[in-house]
């Protein structure tokens, strides 16, 4: 089905350049380059201990790669840490859910609101006007979240009591209440049934419909990988063995074979 | 439905103003003997004000921390020095100042928590409790070179007027713990509180929201150790009326700790219910052991039997209930308003049934 996008696909936005990532002895990426262009859905698939989880941490900053560069709009950065991508634009979630399980889902939310809260600690203390104004505005967006992704009724409900598709949801919220240009998320319908995977790839495709976010995504169900992502690139082993559209790469012989298994 | 942007809700306000009706006008009223002020109501406020400082910490940002009673004594003497030195700061001046002194401690000893966590941050912050009394003990000038190792604590005197009747300590010590209570729950429940709970809960989530640790860490220890100063500053001079470095030894470290745990980790209220707990408990334990047994229980058997008891409610609590007893006393309140409105409409359906 084509349709007439919004926001058209441009210039790549983030870019990986020869990245190496070893753990001791063990090379878990292995000089790994891919880009992603702005406003597109990009899927990262691969079989388990591809590295995939291990490109997004080094893409985020949690690890430090050996060798390779990660650049964001053209730029390098050079000391990459989480919350210096949160700043330039950068949000994520994670595969094992890295909620903050005793506060509610509102407040959860309203932590992906950080960026946008200016006030310090002293100012809110003692409740100034603006801090006031400032959280109303900070909760006016997050409530908004919480209606798009249809999470009303849990709102005030602590996280850790939630279901595990639930707590993937409020997560997904939380990386959109930064605001950010590009989101990556890792294994966003990991154990969730039929009707909850697809309401994931609507708030997916929504979001990138309507906001134009970029989005990144590790997904293992390769039905939906294919049907919502614009491009894929296939890790095996720490290494790129494909690159391109979904046709592409389910026409690509290196990928079947990583799938199915060759015979000798 | 519209959603709750207020800071307080109507149901706060309420609470607010019956817990400060109870405090200044039943309290005064109805309670003379001095004993309540100067060993129970005085020693309550400034604790429960220590305990703040301490659920800051460790309650919200989940630092695990064990120092209070060092920053205490840092508060405590900094005051001493402040009224000393420099008497044109006036009694509430000085307060802020040496809160801040004590904060700046809190800084320096919250620094490990960037690199340690757990049990490691918690024997890391006892530097602070051994290092304060240390500097405090070596360096004559800090207690002005008096020899006898007991310093009397100066008059208060805020605006010209003196404050020495218990009751008059008593209204100075809830004065000051009001507003900083106040001033918590405004960042507790605000954005700031929200930065502490999210590195508590997952730090590396906080931090790719753009949180940023070091920042929130430093600032939590800063606070907590604001709090612990001021409170140790009213509680030499308004319970113990003299300065001591001994007074603020590692039990009363671990007594804030308890007051912390039992009172419910990351809860105000539950400040103010776990240092009520431990301070009043000991009294009752003693009354029953006097007028039921009539003495016959010796008193050192007594207070082992406290520490008894207060050992195995931690673990208890711990177990069944780390929300420790401001839960209890939430679930107790959900539990009456709900029999309140069974009991409405049990009503309701009665006056219902008599009109058909």
């Amino acid at each position: 089905m084509e349709y007439e996008r919004k926001f058209k696909i441009g210039k790549p936005i983030l870019e990986v350049n020869n990245i190496s990532l070893s753990f001791g002895g063990v090379k878990a990426i292995t000089d790994t380059s891919f880009n992603v262009l702005e406003h597109e859905v990009r899927a990262i698939i691969g079989p388990n201990g591809a590295g995939k989880s291990s490109m997004l941490n080094c893409i985020n900053g949690i690890y430090k790669p050996q060798q390779g560069t990660v650049s964001f709009r053209g730029q390098q950065i050079p000391n990459i840490t989480p919350n210096i991508m949160a700043q330039m634009g950068l949000s994520r979630t994670f595969q094992n859910l890295a909620l903050f399980k005793r506060m509610s889902v509102l407040d959860n939310i309203l932590v992906g609101r950080k960026l946008h809260t200016k006030t310090n600690f002293l100012e809110v203390a003692l409740q100034l006007p603006k801090v006031k104004k400032e959280e109303k505005l900070n909760r006016d967006r997050s409530e908004e979240i919480i209606s798009f992704l249809e999470i009303e009724d849990i709102k005030d409900t602590p996280v850790g009591k939630l279901p595990y598709g639930l707590q993937k949801k409020v997560e997904l919220g939380r990386a959109l209440a930064t605001d950010s240009t590009i989101i990556l998320l890792d294994e966003p319908m990991a154990g969730m049934n039929v009707e909850e995977k697809r309401d994931m790839c609507r708030f997916i495709l929504k979001v990138n419909d309507e906001l134009g976010t970029t989005m990144v995504l590790i997904e293992h169900d390769m039905g939906v990988v294919m049907d919502i992502s614009d491009r894929v690139v296939v890790l095996d082993y720490g290494k790129v063995i494909g690159d391109g559209t979904p046709d592409e790469i389910m026409a690509n012989q290196k990928v079947i074979d990583a799938y199915l298994g060759v015979e000798h | 439905m519209k959603p709750v942007f207020m800071t307080y809700t109507k149901k706060d306000l309420i609470n607010l103003a019956v817990c400060m009706v109870l405090s200044v006008l039943v309290i005064p009223t109805f309670i003379t003997t001095e004993y309540w002020y100067t060993s129970i109501l005085i020693p309550w406020l400034c604790l429960a004000l220590a305990t703040i400082g301490q659920q800051v910490v460790m309650g919200y940002t989940g630092q695990l921390a064990l120092g209070a009673a060092g920053f205490m004594a840092a508060g405590a003497f900094a005051m001493f020095n402040l009224i000393l030195r420099v008497p044109d700061l006036g009694f509430v001046g000085s307060l802020i100042v040496s809160g801040l002194i004590a904060a700046a401690f809190g800084i320096l000893f919250g620094l490990p928590s960037l690199k340690v966590r757990g049990i490691y941050l918690m024997v890391a912050t006892l530097a602070s409790q051994f290092f304060i009394i240390w500097m405090i003990d070596k360096f004559g000038w800090f207690k002005n070179y008096d020899s006898s190792g007991i310093i009397t604590a100066q008059d208060i005197v805020i605006l010209g007027k003196p404050f020495t009747t218990p009751l008059a300590m008593y209204f100075v010590c809830l004065a000051v713990t009001t507003v900083l209570t106040l001033l918590a729950m405004n960042m507790a429940r605000g954005s700031t509180g929200r930065n502490w709970m999210a590195v508590r809960d997952m730090d590396i989530a906080a931090e790719s929201m753009g949180v940023s640790l070091l920042k929130t860490k430093v600032q939590a220890f800063a606070i907590s150790a604001f709090y612990c100063g001021v409170a140790g500053a009213l509680f030499a001079f308004c319970y113990l009326k003299s300065l001591e470095p001994v007074a603020f030894d590692i039990k009363l470290s671990f007594k804030i700790l308890f007051m912390c745990i039992l009172g419910g980790l990351g809860t105000i209220n539950g400040a103010f219910i776990g240092a009520a707990f431990i301070l009043l408990f000991p009294v009752l334990l003693n009354a029953v052991g006097n007028n039921v047994f009539h003495g016959a229980i010796d008193a050192t058997i007594i207070s082992s039997i406290e520490q008894v008891i207060f050992g195995g409610l931690m673990i208890i609590f711990m177990i069944y209930e780390p929300l420790g007893m401001a839960k209890l006393w939430e679930n107790l309140k959900q539990k009456l308003s709900l029999k309140l409105q069974s009991s409405n409409v049990k009503n309701l359906k009665s006056s219902l049934s008599k009109k058909s």
